[in-house]
């Protein structure tokens, strides 16, 4: 058996990249997958904080590849989910201390423990960082805001996904591509402010397989250190589900896509 | 254009005004997709040679690379304006 290995990328920053691999690797242990999540983003390490694990990390991921620490050493467990394994980035100033050789031991030896899944959080841009995240991922996960220049970027990385990846490489077959619409206000898209749903799947040719609205637990569950996903009563966290649910086959319509109608209670009495 | 044609006149709403943007560049950007770096800046410089006889924009003109077994073929095609004569 080896670890399917998948990718959350989107050429622009602050898009929700890391708010999605830690909601995204959390439901995948929830389905029952041992599962690790790498922060590739080194300089800047944030998954720790989103995952609430900053306290525990001794070693990190640039340890690992320069063999100052095994990767048993280095993975974090999750205190809520036994299956699940956080790999820190490290903070390093050094962008050239991640090699392919490296990132390659270090996928090769999860697969070999057993992992079914490996998350990788890819930084920002299509530099180095980014190009070693996606290069051995067997599926991506292409994380797009409603916005122009989120979605230029997000073409420019389908592009890459496609043609610079050990696989297309290899030519072993597509990596299969997701893409996730997030930070979506569906008020915003009814009063053509936004780019609706359909927009961004006809400009990019695929449709998407998630779409989490814009929401304030996000940043609530960010300040607990708690990744979203966990916060069943948030539009965001359910949305969350779904897409996992989709990406692990099963089909379910899309929700929070509408304007919320006021429920008839709501409406008599306001509020 | 009369003032109260200004105030009747429904601007039209910005997401469809990014939609129409997002189409046209995405479209140019995959066309040259994996082209050589110079291409920009040699479609710049045909450009150049193309005003000394036709006043166009640089988005009239359009580059393509296509990839059939083996080789590669560079388009381009200029749109020119209606019924202008080019300029001397
Ligand atoms: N669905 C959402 N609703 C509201 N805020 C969000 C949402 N998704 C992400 N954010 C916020 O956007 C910011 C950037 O998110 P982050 O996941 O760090 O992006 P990236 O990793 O792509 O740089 C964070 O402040 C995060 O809380
Ligand atoms: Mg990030």
């Amino acid at each position: 058996m080896t670890a399917e290995i998948i990718v959350v990328t989107s050429g622009k920053g602050g898009v929700g990249k890391t708010t999605t691999s830690a909601s995204l690797a959390t439901g995948l242990a929830m389905a029952g997958k041992k599962v690790a999540v790498i922060d590739f983003d080194v300089g800047l390490r944030n998954l720790d904080l989103i995952m609430g694990c900053e306290r525990r990390v001794v070693y990190d991921f640039v340890n690992v590849v320069n063999g100052e620490a095994t990767i048993k050493q280095a993975l974090i467990k999750d205190k809520r989910h036994d299956n699940l394994f956080v790999l820190a980035a490290s903070q390093t100033r050094d962008k050239d201390a991640l090699t392919q050789e490296g990132v390659e031991k270090v996928l090769d030896d999860l697969s070999n423990d057993g992992f079914d899944y490996v998350v990788c959080d890819s930084p920002a841009g299509i530099e180095k960082g980014a190009h070693l995240a996606m290069y051995f991922a067997d599926h991506a996960v292409v994380v797009v805001n409603p916005e122009v220049s989120s979605v230029r970027d997000s073409d420019r990385i389908l592009g890459l996904l496609s043609s610079k990846t050990r696989r297309a490489e290899r030519g072993e077959g597509a990596i299969t591509q997701h893409l996730l619409l997030t930070r979506y206000n569906p008020g915003r898209v009814a009063l053509g402010e936004m780019l609706s749903v359909k927009d961004v799947e006809e400009i990019l040719g695929i449709s998407v397989v998630g779409v989490i609205p814009e929401s304030e637990n996000v940043l609530a569950a960010s300040n607990a250190g708690v990744p979203v996903i966990l916060d069943d009563n948030s539009h965001a966290g359910q949305a969350y589900r779904d897409t996992v649910a989709r990406i692990l086959g099963e089909e379910r319509p899309l929700r929070f896509t509408e304007v919320a109608r006021k429920g008839f209670l709501q409406r008599v009495f306001g509020g | 254009m009369g003032i109260l044609d200004f105030l009747k006149r429904k601007p039209e709403p910005t997401a469809t005004v990014a939609k129409e943007r997002l189409r046209i560049i995405v479209a140019q950007e995959r066309s040259t997709r994996g082209a050589p770096d110079y291409l920009p800046l040699m479609r710049n410089e045909l450009l150049e040679v193309i005003k000394k006889y036709v006043n166009v924009d640089l988005d009239a003109i359009n580059i393509n690379v296509e990839r059939d077994s083996g080789h590669e073929v560079l388009e381009l095609s200029v749109a020119l304006p209606e019924g202008k004569s080019a300029t001397p």
